[in-house]
């Protein structure tokens, strides 16, 4: 497999520091970006930085498939855990670091075209490029560390370069900074509410070791501390992973923002959010706690139906492509919240597959809408009218996409609902099977929209003929858009991912 | 003549301001022995230059010190960081290990000790670049509608 002859070929070194190389590889090159005059320069650097970034990432998924315990730790410093801060990889954060890593990539492979257009090749692309690897670092920071303060710590690095880069919009649109802002207050109160909770757990443990405050919580369920801290995790985490109905800075900062921000974004940050969040939920917590149960069944799994039912009407009744897809992503965000609140391994797994496939159709779509941005300047659904005739190569791929939403059979989508579906039979949860299909029929409307509008109207104006984005964006659209149909085909790598990952996460025998 | 409505403040800043970043300094090194440290003494040393520009003004102020300046002082601090975690790497440690900076036997020390320093010294750069970055930003702010435009 391509795994093993990475291995095989890697040097010691990189054998030896993979898991905080990937963090502090971009952390490094984001300073000397800052300081470069030159944009295109920077999108360079940044293009080798992101690669480095994903190449680490898959030797550190390959080390922690090989390696017996199935989990990697490094100590920063050489301070041995729990008194040090330890990165600690195991299958659930090894599937996430390649994800964002992969994403990060093919992002900053495609943000020039997009990003010249929109911001102007001026000097300040530099620092945004430098916030853009500021924000991929504290994300991978955040997917690979074993320490709850230091998580806090790169999840602060990361949104902060968010309201950076979402406010970098308003060249564009001024509603960004408004949008920014909000998502600068929103996001603020997630990160202190997580940050009370960690205080409550360190006062009740005296720990802040991940999995030393695991161990240490079974003595101490009854502790009201504990209780609150666990509250306070859960809603601090929720709002950063967009968890109806603390959502409601998400549509706005993914439409307002630049588009490859958007595209960043919606692929990676509230996926790593909810990384942190099934973490907290299934490591440091166990869902044996009567509490955690209780809040399975009566917060999280409500929350996640009712964000897969109302947030996919709200998509369909919006004019913007971009907000349209924005409701989705919080409607995608309960699918997984159902799945992670069904507490057993195929309900785990199922989300974490579906986390894994949507960023593949969100990446895609937005990297679509951002070319048809570029070309076209529009992004209502009345902008696309005929845009299926004057750019078939962004509109077909959009469209695959677009299908892999929904979750028709031969994409990705399919096998994520499929997972989930019967995920939720297993457990007896009929009806919520019965809303998951019928909040895909939801889906079918407002992809069904916006496709129509594409491919069966008239072009707007229609001298204005062949116009298909460049092909720097054509490029890492179509490799999304094709792992869409690959991995809705043969469905093995991500379903392995996410089946390793669910076991990683519930401490269970492997099962398959 | 005109007079200046200023030169009290203007005098007992100049008095102030070498004092302060002294004070900067002692905060910094001190540090190692006692309370203290990097991020206290960066906010010192901008405090400093933030005082400056309130007795002396924006533009006098953004004279001696550029924006430019300031900003990459802290891109600066956050290279010296992080190369000094690649550096013990390079050395056969394990990110920001400084025992091995130096490669010394175990039982010695220098390099603990180099590296503390060195992280602090980073850790001041970014600070400081980062507050009077931070103070420009919104001291140099103009407003996009003019006052009588509302």
């Amino acid at each position: 497999m391509i795994l093993e002859s990475v291995l095989s070929s890697a040097p010691a070194w990189a054998l030896a520091h993979a898991p905080v190389l990937l963090v502090v590889v971009p952390m490094f090159i984001a300073p000397i970006l800052a300081m470069l005059p030159n944009g295109r320069a920077a999108w360079l650097i940044s293009i080798v930085a992101t690669a480095a970034a994903f190449y680490f990432a898959i030797v550190t998924l390959g080390l922690v498939q090989s390696s017996p315990t199935g989990v990697l730790s490094y100590e920063a410093g050489r301070w041995p855990p729990p008194i040090g801060i330890e990165f600690r990889t195991d299958a659930l954060n090894a599937m996430i670091l390649l994800l964002v890593t992969g994403i990060g990539f093919l992002a900053a492979v495609f943000s020039w075209p997009t990003l010249s257009s929109e911001l102007g090749n001026h000097n300040k692309l530099g620092m945004f490029y430098a916030a853009f690897l500021l924000c991929l670092s504290g994300l991978l920071g955040v997917a690979s560390t074993g320490d709850a303060f230091n998580l806090f710590v790169f999840l602060e690095i990361s949104s902060l370069a968010t309201y950076v880069m979402v406010a970098m919009g308003a060249k564009r649109d001024r509603r960004a900074l408004p949008a920014a802002f909000n998502y600068l207050i929103m996001g603020t109160l997630g990160a202190s509410f997580f940050i009370i909770g960690i205080g409550f757990l360190y006062a009740a443990t005296g720990t802040l070791n991940m999995a030393d405050i695991s161990d240490r919580l079974p003595a101490l369920t009854d502790s009201r501390a504990v209780q609150v801290g666990f509250a306070f995790i859960i809603v601090g985490l929720g709002l950063k992973a967009a968890m109806w109905p603390l959502h409601q800075w998400l549509p706005n900062a993914y439409s307002y923002s630049p588009s490859f921000v958007t595209v960043f974004l919606s692929a990676t940050a509230t996926k790593v959010a909810l990384y942190a969040l099934i973490r907290f939920l299934f490591t440091v917590f166990q869902p044996e706690y009567t509490f955690e149960m209780a809040s399975f069944s009566w917060v999280l799994a409500p929350l996640g139906i009712a964000a897969m039912v109302i947030c996919s009407f709200q998509a369909v009744f919006q004019t913007d492509v971009r907000r349209t897809l924005a409701y989705s992503s919080v409607a995608q965000v309960g699918y997984m919240l159902l799945g992670v609140s069904l507490a057993t391994a195929p309900g785990v797994a199922a989300g974490l597959l579906h986390l894994f496939n949507h960023a593949l159709m969100k990446g895609a779509l937005f990297m679509a809408v951002a070319g048809i941005v570029m070309t076209h300047q529009g992004t209502t659904i009345r902008d696309f009218a005929g845009l299926g005739r004057t750019a078939p190569w962004t509109m077909t791929a959009f469209a695959i996409a677009g299908l892999s939403l929904i979750g028709v059979p031969l994409t990705a989508g399919f096998m994520s609902k499929l997972q989930l579906g019967a995920a939720l039979f297993a457990e007896g949860w009929w009806w919520a099977v019965l809303l998951v299909v019928f909040s895909s029929f939801l889906a079918v409307f407002y992809i069904g929209r916006i496709l129509q509008a594409a491919f069966f109207q008239p072009p707007v104006n229609p001298r204005k003929t062949h116009k298909e984005a460049p092909l720097l964006i054509l490029v890492p659209l179509w490799i999304l858009a094709l792992a869409n149909i690959y991995f809705g085909i043969a469905a093995d790598f991500p379903l392995g991912l996410a089946r390793d990952g669910a076991v990683a996460a519930l401490g269970l025998e492997a099962f398959r | 003549m005109k007079s200046d409505h200023h030169v009290i403040l203007r005098v007992i800043g100049k008095c102030f301001i070498p004092l302060i970043v002294i004070y900067g300094f002692y905060v910094q090194f001190h540090g190692e022995v006692g309370p203290g440290g990097a991020f206290q003494a960066g906010v010192v040393l901008a405090v400093a230059i933030i005082l400056n520009s309130l007795t002396f003004g924006l533009t006098a102020t953004m004279r001696a010190v550029p924006p430019v300046f300031a900003r990459s002082l802290a891109a600066v601090g956050v290279l010296i960081y992080v190369g000094v975690g690649f550096w013990s790497m390079m050395q056969g440690g394990l990110f920001l290990e400084y025992q091995a900076l130096f490669g010394e036997p175990p039982g010695g020390h220098d390099g603990q000790h180099a590296g503390i320093i060195i992280v602090e010294l980073g850790v001041l750069f970014a600070v400081t670049g980062a507050m009077i970055t931070i103070f420009y930003a919104l001291a140099g702010r103009v407003a996009e509608i003019r006052d009588e435009d509302w």
